[in-house]
C-alpha cells in the first residue's frame, strides 16, 4: 500500500467515522444533516461504479432506490429488518439485471432518456397496482428504526460502496468497464465480455442505490409511489456525481458535501429565493469548475493524473459520428 | 362513436405532444444542446400568455406575437452569452452534453425561481377558444384544435425548411456533422445559435397555446421537458417527422388505452411503448444508426 | 491531502456548529416563536399556497397587530421561522429538525398535504410538540391519533368525506330528484382510491348502480376519453375524486363535451376561488369536497379579512378550518398561560374552543364537525352535508346544463 492510499484511507475512515459519531454528539439536525449526506454520497458513489468508468449516464437511479423503499413498506414488518434489506437489494439486482439485458444496445441519449423512461414506467405500475389490487396508493411504515441506526447503516452502506469501488478498480472488471468508456467496440475486439461487464456493473450499483432507498424509507412514515420515484433523486444524483467528477472513487463525494451543505444553506436562509439563488450558483460552480471537483482539487495540489479517462462522459460516438 | 372519439382525441393529445417537443429537436439535435429548462421555457410563456390575457385583456393569439419573437431573442441570447463558452471549451459532443446538462439544470432554476416570485405557487388557467366544434358527433374543443394544427404547420413547415433550403440544408449539415460543417464553409455557430433560438421560439410558441387549455403552475415545467425529450429520443434525434409521428402515435396510444383498456395505465403504456420502441429501433424510429 | 482533511474537518465542525448553534435562546421570552415549513414550490404548491399558507400569514399578522397572545399576563408577538419543504418528504422532515433543533421555536405549524403531515408526524411527537394537522385526509387517522398523542387531525377520514358524497345521493334519490346510475372517476392517488373504494362501498350498499368506475393517473390533464366514456352511458350522477389541476380539466372538458348529469362532482379545487374565477356562471350546482355556511358571520368576517390582508378569497373547504386550528393553538396557549407545548398540547386535548367553524373540541384528537359536501350556489360554496347539521341547506338539483 502506498503513501497515497494510505491517507486516502484514512481520510475515509475519518469521514465516516465523524459521520457515524454524529447520533452520540450531535442534535437530530445534525443527524439530518449527516443523514443526507450519507445518502447522497452512497447514492452518486454507487451511480459513478458503473455510470463512471463506463460513461453511460444512467437516471434510473431513483428506480433502483424506491424499488428498496418499497420493499420496507411491503414486507418491512412482516420480516426481520436483515432480511428485508437483503430483499431489497436482491430486488434491486434483479431488476437491473432484467433492464440491462434489454439495454444493451443503446448508447449515449438514447440510454439516458431510456433509463428515466424506465423509472417513469416503473412508478406507473406500481401505482396502477397499488390502486387497483391494493386497496390504496399510500403505504405506512411503522418501524422501529431511530434516527440514529439510519445513521449507522447508512455509514456502513457507504463504506461499502467505496470498498466494492476500490476492489472494482483494482480488478479485470473495472478494467473492462473502462474500455467499454474508451472505446466501446474496441473493447470488443479485445475479447472482453462487455455485456457481462455491464451487466454485472449495473446490476451491483443498483442493488446498492435498493439498499439506501430501503434504508431511508423508515425515515417518512408515509411512502406513495410518487414520493419513492421521485424523479428529483435521479437528477440530483447524476448532478452531484457529475459535479464532483465521475471519474473517480472519490469524485462523487467531493460533489455531495458542496452540494447538499448549498441546498441546505440556500434553503435554511432564502426560502422564498432558494430557486433563484440555486440555479445563479450552479451556473457559477459550472462555469467556474470545468472539470468538476476532483478535476479542481487535483490540479491545485498538483496530482498526477490517474490512468483513467475522466469519464463523466457518456458512451457517445466521438464527434459527428452519430 | 367510441372508436372516433379515440381517434380524435389521441389526434388532439398527440397534436400536443409533438408541439411541445419541436423546439427541442431543433435544440437538441442540431444545437446539440441537451435544454433541460425546456419545460422552464414553456411554462414561463404560458404565465405570459395568462399575464397578457388577463392583464392587459391581451388574446393569446396575438400574445404568441409578442411572446414568440421575445423567445426567440432571448434564447439567441441565451445561446450567445451562456452557452458558447461551453460550447466553446468542449473537447467532444459528450463532453459538450455533460456540460448543457449541468448549464440548463441551473438554468431550469433561475427560471423557475423568476415565475415563483412572480406568481407564487399557485394554479393558473384561463380561457381561450374553449368552444367545441362537433365532428360527426363527437365534439372537440378549438384551442385544442389550433394547438394539433399548429404542430402540423410547424413540424410539417420546419421539415420543409430544413430539407429544401440552403439554410435548412446547413442546420442539418451542422447537426450531421459539426466539424465536416465547417470545412464546407457553414457558419457553424451561427447556425447552432439560430437552430437554439428557433427552438426556443417553438417552445414559447406552445408554451402559449397549450395554455389555452391547460392548467399550470412554476413546478410543472420537469413534466414538460421529460415529455418533449420522450417524443424527440423516440422519434430519433433531430427528426422532425420523427417527433410528429412519435408525438402521435403517443396521443393515440393514451387515447385508445383510456377508451378501451383502462384510464389507469395510459402514462404507463405511453412508456412502455417509448421503451419499446427503443428496444427495437436503439436510435429512434426516424434516427440513422450511428456508426 | 490537504483538501481531505479540510473536508474532514469541515465536516465535523459543521456538525458541532450545527449543534452548538442557538443553544442561546432561553430564559424570558419576549416572543412567541413559530415556525413552519410549507411547500412554496414543487407539486404541493398549489395546495400549499392556496389553503395553508395565506392563513398562516393572515393569523400572524392578526395577531402581530393587536398585540400578540397572551401569556400569563404579557402579550407575546409572534416571531416566525419559515421554510419551504419543496414538496419534498426529505426536506420536510429536516426543516421541521431545523425549526426544532437550530431555530429552537416554540410552536410549529403543520406542512400542506397528508404525506407531510405523515412524514414529520413521528419528528414533532419525538420532540413533544403539538401538531394540529389539517390538509390531512386519511383513513388512517385514528391509527395515528393513537400513536402520536400530541397530533390533531382536523381533515377527516376519506371514508367519511366518501359516505359525506353517498348521503347526499341517497337523499336527492327518496326525494325522487335523481336515478341511481353512477359514474366515478378518481386519480390513482392515496387520497382518491381511499375515497373511490369508500364510495364504491357505500354505493353499492345503498343500491345505486355504479355504470362506470377507471382511475387515472396522477398529473392527467387529458380527461376526454374519461368524460366520452361516461357521456355515453348517461348516468344521472358523475363523481370525481380529483386534485385541482384535474378538477379544472375535468369540469373544462365536461363543459367542452357536454356531459350534463344532474350531479357533477368534483373532489379537491372544486373550492377553491381558482375554480369560481375559471367558470364564472358556469359553477352553479357544481358539487364538491368542503364547504362553508355562508351566512354564519364568522365565516363572513374571516372572508373579508382575508380578502383585505392577502388580496386574494380563502379556498372554501380547508382554509377556514386551517385558520380554526390557529385559533385553537392561540387560545390553548393563553388558557394554559405558558410556553410549555406539554401543557399547551393538554389544554387542546381538553378544551373547547370558539372558532369561525364553531366550536371545536379535540377529545379524540380529531374534529369531525367539517363538511362533507359543498355545493356552488348563488356564487357561494354552500354547505350540503351532513345534511341535518346547523347551517347546510338542500342541495339544488338537477345541475344547470352547462352554458
Amino acid at each position: 500500500m502506498t503513501l497515497r492510499q494510505l491517507l486516502l484511507l484514512t481520510a475515509g475512515v475519518g469521514l465516516l467515522a465523524a459521520a457515524a459519531l454524529t447520533p452520540l454528539i450531535g442534535s437530530g439536525y445534525a443527524m439530518s444533516m449527516a443523514i443526507n449526506l450519507l445518502m447522497f454520497t452512497a447514492l452518486a458513489t454507487a451511480w459513478a461504479l458503473f455510470s463512471g468508468p463506463t460513461g453511460y449516464i444512467s437516471l434510473a437511479t431513483v428506480a433502483f432506490f424506491g424499488i428498496g423503499a418499497y420493499t420496507v413498506a411491503v414486507v418491512g414488518e412482516a420480516l426481520p429488518w436483515g432480511l428485508v434489506l437483503a430483499l431489497a437489494a436482491g430486488l434491486g439486482f434483479l431488476v437491473a439485471l432484467v433492464v440491462g439485458l434489454s439495454t444493451l444496445r443503446l448508447r449515449g441519449v438514447y440510454f439516458v432518456i431510456f433509463t428515466f423512461g424506465l423509472a417513469e414506467l416503473i412508478r406507473q405500475l406500481v401505482t396502477w397496482y397499488e390502486a387497483n389490487h391494493a386497496g390504496s396508493v399510500g403505504r405506512f411504515v411503522f418501524l422501529d428504526i431511530s434516527q440514529a441506526q439510519i445513521v449507522w447503516q447508512l455509514t456502513a452502506v457507504t463504506a461499502v460502496v467505496f470498498l466494492l469501488g476500490a476492489l472494482l478498480q483494482r480488478s479485470r472488471l473495472g478494467l473492462t468497464l473502462r474500455m467499454i468508456g474508451d472505446d466501446e467496440t474496441v473493447a470488443l475486439h479485445c475479447g472482453a465480455n462487455t455485456t457481462a461487464a455491464k451487466l454485472l456493473a449495473f446490476s451491483l450499483s443498483a442493488a446498492l442505490m435498493a439498499l439506501v432507498g430501503a434504508i431511508v424509507a423508515p425515515r417518512w412514515t408515509y411512502l406513495d409511489p410518487t414520493i419513492a420515484f421521485n424523479p428529483v433523486v435521479s437528477f440530483q444524483v447524476l448532478i452531484m456525481a457529475l459535479l464532483g467528477g465521475a471519474g473517480r472513487l472519490y469524485g462523487p463525494l467531493l460533489g455531495v458535501i458542496p452540494l447538499v451543505l448549498l441546498f441546505e444553506y440556500l434553503s435554511a436562509h432564502f426560502p422564498n429565493h432558494f430557486s433563484i439563488l440555486l440555479g445563479v450558483t450552479f451556473l457559477a460552480i459550472v462555469y467556474l469548475v470545468p472539470n468538476g471537483v476532483a478535476g479542481l482539487a487535483e490540479r491545485y495540489l498538483g496530482r498526477p493524473r490517474p490512468s483513467q479517462p475522466a469519464a463523466a462522459a457518456p458512451a457517445q460516438p466521438k464527434e459527428g459520428t452519430s | 362513436m367510441p372508436i372516433l372519439d379515440a381517434l380524435l382525441n389521441g389526434l388532439t393529445l398527440g397534436g400536443m405532444y409533438a408541439l411541445v417537443a419541436v423546439g427541442l429537436t431543433l435544440q437538441y439535435g442540431v444545437a446539440r444542446i441537451m435544454n433541460l429548462a425546456y419545460g422552464e421555457c414553456l411554462i414561463a410563456a404560458a404565465f405570459a400568455a395568462y399575464w397578457l390575457f388577463s392583464g392587459l385583456g391581451l388574446s393569446p393569439l396575438l400574445g404568441l406575437g409578442l411572446v414568440v419573437p421575445l423567445a426567440f431573442a432571448l434564447h439567441w441570447l441565451l445561446y450567445r452569452l451562456l452557452l458558447v463558452p461551453l460550447v466553446r471549451r468542449a473537447k467532444s459532443r459528450a463532453a459538450l452534453e455533460v456540460d448543457s446538462i449541468l448549464a440548463t439544470f441551473g438554468l431550469l432554476f433561475i427560471v423557475e425561481g423568476i415565475v415563483l416570485v412572480l406568481f407564487g405557487g399557485n394554479y393558473y388557467n384561463y380561457a381561450y377558444l374553449a368552444g367545441v366544434l362537433d365532428i360527426g358527433g363527437t365534439p372537440l374543443a378549438y384551442n385544442r384544435l389550433l394547438a394539433l394544427g399548429f404542430a402540423l404547420v410547424l413540424g410539417l413547415g420546419l421539415y420543409l425548411l430544413l430539407t429544401r433550403t440552403r439554410g435548412g440544408t446547413a442546420l442539418r449539415a451542422v447537426a450531421v456533422d459539426p466539424v465536416a460543417a465547417q470545412l464546407v464553409a457553414i457558419d457553424v455557430r451561427a447556425a447552432a445559435a439560430l437552430a437554439f433560438a428557433l427552438g426556443g421560439a417553438l417552445v414559447a410558441a406552445s408554451g402559449v397555446l397549450v395554455s389555452m387549455f391547460l392548467t399550470f403552475n412554476a413546478a410543472m415545467g420537469v413534466v414538460f421537458t421529460m415529455k418533449a425529450l420522450i417524443v424527440v429520443i423516440m422519434g430519433g434525434v433531430g427528426n422532425l417527422a420523427g417527433c410528429l409521428v412519435a408525438g402521435l402515435l403517443l396521443g393515440f396510444a393514451e387515447s385508445f388505452v383510456a377508451t378501451y383498456l383502462d384510464p389507469g395505465l395510459t402514462i404507463a403504456v405511453n412508456f412502455a411503448l417509448f421503451l419499446f420502441i427503443l428496444i427495437v429501433r436503439p436510435n429512434g424510429l426516424f434516427g440513422r444508426a450511428s456508426a | 491531502m490537504k483538501l481531505r482533511r479540510c473536508s474532514k474537518i469541515l465536516a465535523v465542525t459543521a456538525a458541532l456548529a450545527i449543534a452548538g448553534l442557538g443553544a442561546a435562546h432561553a430564559q424570558q421570552p419576549s416572543s412567541i416563536r413559530i415556525g413552519y415549513a410549507v411547500s412554496k414550490t414543487g407539486p404541493y404548491a398549489g395546495g400549499a399556497t392556496t389553503t395553508t399558507l395565506p392563513n398562516y400569514q393572515l393569523w400572524v399578522k392578526e395577531i402581530n397587530d393587536a398585540g400578540g397572545i397572551k401569556v400569563g399576563d404579557r402579550r407575546l408577538p409572534i416571531e416566525v421561522v419559515e421554510y419551504d419543504d419543496r414538496s419534498s418528504s426529505e426536506e420536510a422532515v429536516r426543516a421541521i429538525e431545523r425549526l426544532i433543533n437550530q431555530d429552537k421555536v416554540d410552536f410549529v405549524l403543520a406542512p400542506w398535504g397528508t404525506a407531510l403531515n405523515l412524514a414529520v408526524g413521528p419528528v414533532l411527537d419525538r420532540a413533544g410538540y403539538p401538531h394540529l394537522a389539517v390538509t390531512s385526509v386519511s383513513d388512517m387517522i385514528t391509527q395515528l391519533s393513537k400513536r402520536w398523542k400530541n397530533a390533531f387531525f382536523f381533515g377527516d377520514t376519506s371514508a367519511n368525506y366518501a359516505r359525506g358524497v353517498v348521503s347526499v345521493l341517497d337523499q336527492l334519490r327518496k326525494d325522487g330528484k335523481i336515478g341511481d346510475t353512477v359514474a366515478m372517476v378518481s386519480v390513482a392517488d392515496q387520497f382518491g382510491i381511499e375515497l373511490s373504494k369508500a364510495a364504491q362501498a357505500a354505493l353499492d350498499k345503498a343500491g345505486f348502480k355504479l355504470v362506470y368506475n377507471q382511475n387515472y393517473p396522477i398529473g392527467t390533464q387529458d380527461l376526454q376519453s374519461l368524460v366520452n366514456e361516461m357521456r355515453r352511458r348517461n348516468p344521472d350522477v358523475v363523481l370525481a375524486f380529483s386534485y385541482p389541476p384535474d378538477t379544472i380539466a375535468f369540469t373544462d372538458q365536461a363543459k367542452a363535451l357536454g356531459l350534463n348529469p344532474k350531479v357533477f362532482y368534483t373532489a379537491v379545487g372544486t373550492a377553491f376561488p381558482l375554480y369560481k374565477q375559471r367558470f364564472g356562471d358556469n359553477i352553479e350546482g357544481v358539487m364538491g369536497t368542503g364547504g362553508i355556511n355562508p351566512n354564519s358571520p364568522a365565516i363572513k368576517d374571516y372572508m373579508e379579512r382575508h380578502q383585505k390582508a392577502l388580496g386574494k378569497e380563502p379556498d372554501r373547504w380547508l382554509s377556514p378550518v386551517t385558520y380554526a386550528s390557529l385559533q385553537v393553538l392561540q387560545q390553548a396557549i393563553e388558557r394554559a398561560g405558558t410556553l410549555d407545548r406539554q401543557a399547551v398540547a393538554k389544554e387542546i386535548r381538553s378544551g373547547t374552543f370558539d372558532t369561525i367553524v364553531g366550536q371545536i373540541s379535540l377529545q379524540d384528537q380529531v374534529y369531525s364537525g367539517g363538511w362533507m359536501v359543498g355545493q356552488w350556489q348563488n356564487g357561494e360554496f354552500q354547505a350540503i352535508a351532513p345534511l341535518n347539521r346547523d347551517g347546510a341547506r338542500p342541495a339544488l338539483v338537477p345541475k344547470p346544463a352547462w352554458k
